[in-house]
């Protein structure tokens, strides 16, 4: 009766960290992680956009206008992965329409219902937002220049920037609402995620305007680079530590050096390094800061999705 | 006073006519002549072909719509109240026989031949190992064996596993669709033809449960047999429980029988007995419950299950402060450029009227 005891205890000893280790991985891989990358990115892009656009001077329009058309693309090729990652993708409007009654299907209580109704009203405001901004370069017909204008321009930026800090940070709320381990064992995922968005946003944003854009836009566009950097760090940081036995058992192996490496010394400390001394690059320490926070941002979800998966 | 149907004692399905179980590998396993469910054979006279879509089975009338030559076996069924129904598991009389695994999914038509390949889990004689979208019942096997020690201790744990019907279910609180649904005897059910596979009620089960069923690809589990219910029948795997393990009936009525199976075997010194969700502190509480002899734990089951939504206010919380932060640094940035342009530009205009009064 000792031994079976002991069994008993030997088998206790080995019961994991956390309840969430007893549950089965949705199976969310790699078209999610692009997704994540992807849909961050125009997300954060639409914000600073509208930032500049509603509180910027003049000069910083055209960068207002770029990061629109930017944020545009990149949702209109997440909304296609979304779809083709679910088992019977010919199903996807059951998201929206119920299959039964042909009522809208809609649960605010639900990530996923939310997430794609924000996805979809992002869509429409970033698709307002990008049509205006090519009313105004002349690629479309002038009277469009009304979405860009006046008090219909201010309400279309404005919408654009708060439902693309929506789709920022959306994900990462996503995934803790669920009972995997890593995901449902913090409550900083959306954070993270949405610091990430706005950085590689930013990081975009300056590779594409660093030779052309106005100083003092790209200027700002740093700043906002850093800024999110420096709370991503600390987020990061904090999550680790709140983690505890999890982390340990999720990023204690390859996972952990590859988010050791590639996000908090690639994506982050690089970057910051880059902008805190330019010297360090000369000329290049922008851009180069700029590529370096994107492979960071691309490895943090790649990471935060794919080793949870892997337990 | 809804009918309480007890799973009692039959002839496990899972045995064929020779009783022989070995197969050739690659060799479908489709058990023909098989005593059915009640004692009738089964609607259609054999299990379906492979490939047959399952979700056409799920919740389908027809499924019970038995020749009439079939009905004269059964007993008239009498439909049950509408009350929270379940199952209670007394894990203390669990044989491992996986008599309930082979009727679950002989009546759901869930494949049993794993695409042709024969499967061996190599460390257990359990080979199903896990609840997924083709196996909607389990048996755990807990195999506890002490190899370091010359007397060969050990002990085997056996557990029929099922969905847990939570009173608060995760998985229909994350479902975009609207394909999970609760029906009127408080279980929940997954409509197949409204699923998409999107996933999300695999991770928000806390359990581990749910999985895709690679037949028709959406996420598939125990209906809790909705189909027999609504026609008054007991669910396969209770029917075909030849200990009575598996026991099926009105939720209250069940933890009746629980609480005085667990007083019984703490009278006999088995003080690790309890009970398992049969009171409302695990997710509002199971309606499929167990007695267990041992920390929940050591059965694969976790201590504290909780909601997949608990996450979401904070998540959201902190995600929004986090947006007003860099809102507010990024307006800061923006008035501190202009202040630094107006500075210049007075600079400039200051040094212009120098210039000038200098003149």
């Amino acid at each position: 009766m000792t031994s079976i005891g002991s069994i008993g205890s030997l088998v206790l000893a080995q019961t994991p960290p956390s309840d969430t280790f007893y549950t089965h991985a949705p199976e969310w891989t790699w078209l999610i992680v692009v997704y994540f990358f992807v849909g961050g990115i125009a997300g954060g892009a639409a914000f600073l956009g509208a930032m500049l656009d509603l509180f910027g001077a003049p000069q910083d329009r055209p960068l207002a206008r770029l990061a629109y058309v930017v944020s545009l693309p990149l949702i209109a090729i997440g909304g296609p992965l979304l779809i083709w990652d679910l088992n019977r993708p010919e199903r996807f409007w059951h998201m929206f329409i119920q299959s039964e009654t042909g009522r809208p299907m809609f649960k605010y209580w639900s990530p996923i219902s939310f997430g794609a109704w924000g996805v979809g009203v992002f869509g429409l405001f970033i698709f307002l937002a990008a049509v205006g901004t090519l009313a105004e370069l002349g690629h479309l017909p002038a009277s469009l220049r009304l979405l860009r204008e006046g008090v219909v321009g201010k309400a279309v930026s404005a919408l654009a920037g708060l439902f693309g800090l929506f789709v920022a940070g959306y994900t990462g709320i996503l995934l803790a609402a669920t009972n995997r381990p890593l995901w449902a064992d913090t409550t900083l995922l959306g954070l993270l995620f949405l610091l990430s968005s706005i950085s590689a946003a930013a990081a975009v944003l300056i590779l594409l305007s660093w030779r052309w854009g106005h100083q003092g836009s790209v200027h700002w566009l740093a700043e906002m680079d850093v800024y999110s950097s420096l709370l991503e760090l600390v987020t990061l940081i904090v999550l680790v530590i709140s983690l505890g036995s999890v982390a340990l058992e999720v990023w204690g192996n390859g996972w952990g050096v590859l988010l050791l490496v590639g996000t908090v010394l690639i994506g982050i400390l690089l970057p910051l390094a880059l902008h805190f001394r330019p010297h360090l690059a000369g000329r290049m320490s922008l851009p180069s800061a700029a590529a370096l926070v994107l492979i960071g941002a691309f490895v943090l979800r790649a990471v935060v999705v794919l080793s949870s998966e892997a337990v | 006073m809804a009918q309480t149907a007890q799973g009692t004692p039959a002839t496990p399905a899972a045995s064929t006519p020779s009783g022989e179980t070995s197969f050739p590998a690659g060799t479908p396993i489709i058990v023909e002549g098989t005593p059915a469910l009640g004692g009738s054979p089964m609607p259609g006279g054999s299990p379906p072909p492979p490939g047959t879509p399952v979700g056409a089975m799920i919740g389908t009338p027809a499924a019970l719509e038995t020749p009439a030559e079939n009905t004269a076996a059964f007993p008239a069924a009498v439909p049950f109240d509408a009350v929270p129904m379940g199952f209670y598991t007394d894990t203390t009389v669990c044989i491992g026989c996986k008599a309930c695994e082979v009727a679950c999914k002989e009546w759901n038509g869930l494949s049993s031949y794993n695409g042709g390949v024969n499967v061996l889990s190599g460390d257990s004689y359990d080979n199903t190992r896990h609840l997924d979208g083709q196996h909607w019942r389990h048996v755990k096997f807990i195999e506890q064996f002490d190899n370091t020690n010359q007397g060969r201790q050990g002990r085997w744990l056996m557990m029929s596993d099922v969905c847990k019907h939570c009173v608060q279910a995760g998985c229909m609180d994350v479902c975009p669709t609207g394909a999970i649904i609760r029906t009127e005897f408080d279980t929940v059910v997954i409509q197949s033809d409204v699923c998409n596979g999107c996933r999300a009620c695999i991770g928000a089960c806390p359990f581990g449960v749910i999985e895709i069923n690679p037949t028709n690809n959406t996420a598939m589990k125990c209906t809790l047999c909705y189909d027999r219910m609504q026609a008054g029948l007991t669910p396969a795997c209770a029917q075909a429980c030849p200990t009575a393990s598996i026991q099926f009936g009105a939720i209250d009525d069940l933890k009746q029988s629980a609480q005085q199976r667990l007083e019984q075997l703490q009278s006999l010194g088995e003080t690790r007995a309890q009970l398992y969700g049969a009171d409302d502190k695990i997710v509002g509480g199971l309606n499929s419950f167990y007695l267990l002899v041992d920390e929940p734990e050591v059965y694969g089951l976790p201590a504290s299950p909780q909601l997949p939504s608990r996450n979401v206010p904070t998540s959201g919380l902190m995600s929004t402060a986090g947006a007003v932060a860099m809102g507010v640094l990024g307006l800061v940035g923006l008035r501190k450029r202009r202040m630094d342009q107006f500075a210049a530009e007075r600079a400039g205009t200051g040094q212009r009227d120098e210039e000038v009064t200098g003149d």
